[in-house]
């Protein structure tokens, strides 16, 4: 029975804690994709060098230099059902990648759940670190160590001239996709988002949905992350992608008074209906839910409301997703079920009996 | 701005295409993408990263084949993974490590359009990487050296010549 301690809770525990920024920014990523050297990349590779990369990448940790990042627990995606591998898709720990087409598929996740490393998705290793708040720079940091501790044991793919060697060339060099999640209903509010999100494609970076590539923007949600992996440090990327978050938090924060000074009580009004809404509607949709999430969390940031807290936010981002749902409520089910389940969930949390 | 594809409702995707320096917009509603079954993402057939890399590796290959003859790109061939250019071209990823040498003489354009750029200049191995790191600095001494004879300090330079030195003896030696 493989270990699903994972997929029981909706909040990592790295979630958990306060960090710099966190009313706009939710959470930081890194991730670097590794492949080792003289076998094909898992798009290619046989049954048994599949194996063969899941075996010499999970025996590395026996080794000492992974420990001091707590316990990893390995997960197969083989041996997961239906339900587990998506509440780990939304919990951000695999990708829709390794849990629907890896061969030989593995995920190994450090107790707290800040770091997991993917095995034999698109590249044989991808590590992948996660703070809260914004906290690009502590990820990147982190993310180097644990590549350095499998770099002891293994020998990378690696070219002097193009850098770590990765199945899609949007990936080599580097081989690291720094990102950033952020929350903007202000700029969304007032017709700027669309400027900043222009201006942002033309310094190397690019916007995705949450639920990476090929996902929408629901909840004022948006992940920007560098587009370029060759030719740059980094450092450079990560200090790039920094500046450029900042900024955005800047500005982010400057539409949030503008709103405020001008047009108090529209945003009250919409906060509260949005609460109250959330607290006694009996059908929810995904997309309204997480509108209305993300009003109710505008609203706890600009003091108009006292609760939830921002974890309880993070925390009910989550359970509402199809794939918890279905693992707090019983097995499958269709849109309708879930929709009520959805309402009825967030009244729970936000202490509504009826 | 309304719609390209029914001129009815507002257009809500805007897309920019430039090939060759041309520059060719497109603008369509999220109805008309979603019917095309394309550059919506989120649709089952969604307009991936793959296919749109595809499409710039095939326009690549059309291009170049009329004017080199019968060396095309497309006789390109890993011999480690047994993928061809023409496959790679399909499919937007490389099949194993060794394609990226087997198929180097068609890389430059390729990431100099991604990426904007075709070396890499970042994270070296901490085990394997001893040579490149070197080598880097070997080359920033050059770069520091070449100031310093600008400015005419040459014994500063000197210096740096004779550190050169031995370092690039010590990479003959390994």
């Amino acid at each position: 029975m493989p270990n699903i301690r994972f997929t029981e809770k909706p909040l990592s525990d790295w979630m958990r804690g306060d960090a710099e920024d966190s009313e706009i920014v939710i959470s930081s990523r890194v991730r670097i994709a590794r492949n080792l050297q003289h076998l094909p990349f898992p798009m290619l590779a046989t049954n048994q060098q599949s194996e063969e990369v899941l075996q010499r990448l999970t025996d590395i940790l026996q080794y000492d230099d992974l420990g001091r990042f707590g316990t990893f627990h390995t997960l197969k995606i083989s041996e997961l059902d239906e339900i587990d591998k998506q509440v780990l898709v939304e919990k951000h720990l695999i990708s829709p990648n390794l849990a629907n087409e890896s061969r030989n598929g593995a995920v190994l996740i450090s107790d707290d759940e800040s770091v997991s490393v993917m095995i034999n998705e698109e590249d044989h290793l991808r590590i992948q670190c996660l703070y809260p708040g914004c906290q690009v720079r502590e990820a990147w940091e982190r993310a180097m160590v644990i590549d350095d501790a499998f770099e002891a044991h293994v020998d990378y793919a690696f070219d002097d001239r193009r850098g770590f060697l990765t199945s899609c060339p949007t990936n080599v060099g580097t081989g690291m996709r720094a990102s950033v999640m952020m929350h903007l209903p202000a700029l969304v509010m007032t017709h700027q988002i669309n400027r900043i999100l222009s201006a942002v494609s033309q310094v190397g970076l690019t916007v995705r949905g949450i639920y990476g590539e090929g996902s929408e923007a629901v909840g004022n949600l948006f992940q920007i992350s560098n587009q370029i992996t060759l030719g740059q440090t980094e450092a450079e990327i990560i200090e790039n992608l920094h500046g450029v978050v900042l900024q955005i938090i800047e500005h982010e924060r400057s539409a949030r008074e503008r709103l405020m000074n001008e047009s108090m009580l529209r945003i009250t009004d919409r906060v509260m209906r949005s609460f109250g809404i959330l607290s006694y509607a009996a059908v929810l949709d995904s997309k309204e839910a997480a509108q209305r999430l993300s009003d109710v969390r505008l609203g706890v940031d600009l003091g108009i409301l006292e609760r939830p807290s921002i974890a309880a936010m993070n925390e009910l981002n989550v359970m509402t997703q199809p794939g918890f749902l279905q693992k707090s409520f019983g097995d499958k089910m269709n849109t309708g079920e879930r929709d009520m389940y959805r309402a009825k969930l967030i009244r729970q949390k936000l202490g509504s009996t009826l | 701005m309304l719609c390209q594809e029914c001129n009815m409702r507002p257009a809500t995707l805007h897309f920019t295409k430039i090939v060759n320096g041309e520059k060719t917009e497109f603008h369509i509603c999220e109805t008309c993408a979603k019917e095309k079954g394309e550059m919506l993402p989120g649709t089952p057939n969604g307009f991936s990263i793959h296919s749109l890399l595809s499409g710039m590796l095939d326009f690549d290959s059309s291009t170049k084949s009329h004017s080199s003859g019968h060396t095309g790109p497309q006789n390109l061939q890993c011999k480690d993974c047994g993928m061809t250019y023409t496959q790679f071209s399909k499919l937007g990823r490389f099949g194993c490590p060794s394609c990226y040498q087997y198929f180097d003489s068609r890389l430059d354009p390729l990431f100099k359009r991604v990426h904007g750029s075709t070396g890499h200049v970042g994270k070296v191995p901490v085990r394997t990487g001893g040579r490149l790191k070197v080598k880097r600095q070997i080359d920033d001494l050059k770069k520091e050296m070449q100031q310093h004879i600008v400015q005419e300090e040459f014994e500063a330079a000197a210096e740096l010549r004779d550190q050169i030195r031995k370092l690039e003896k010590e990479m003959t030696e390994e």
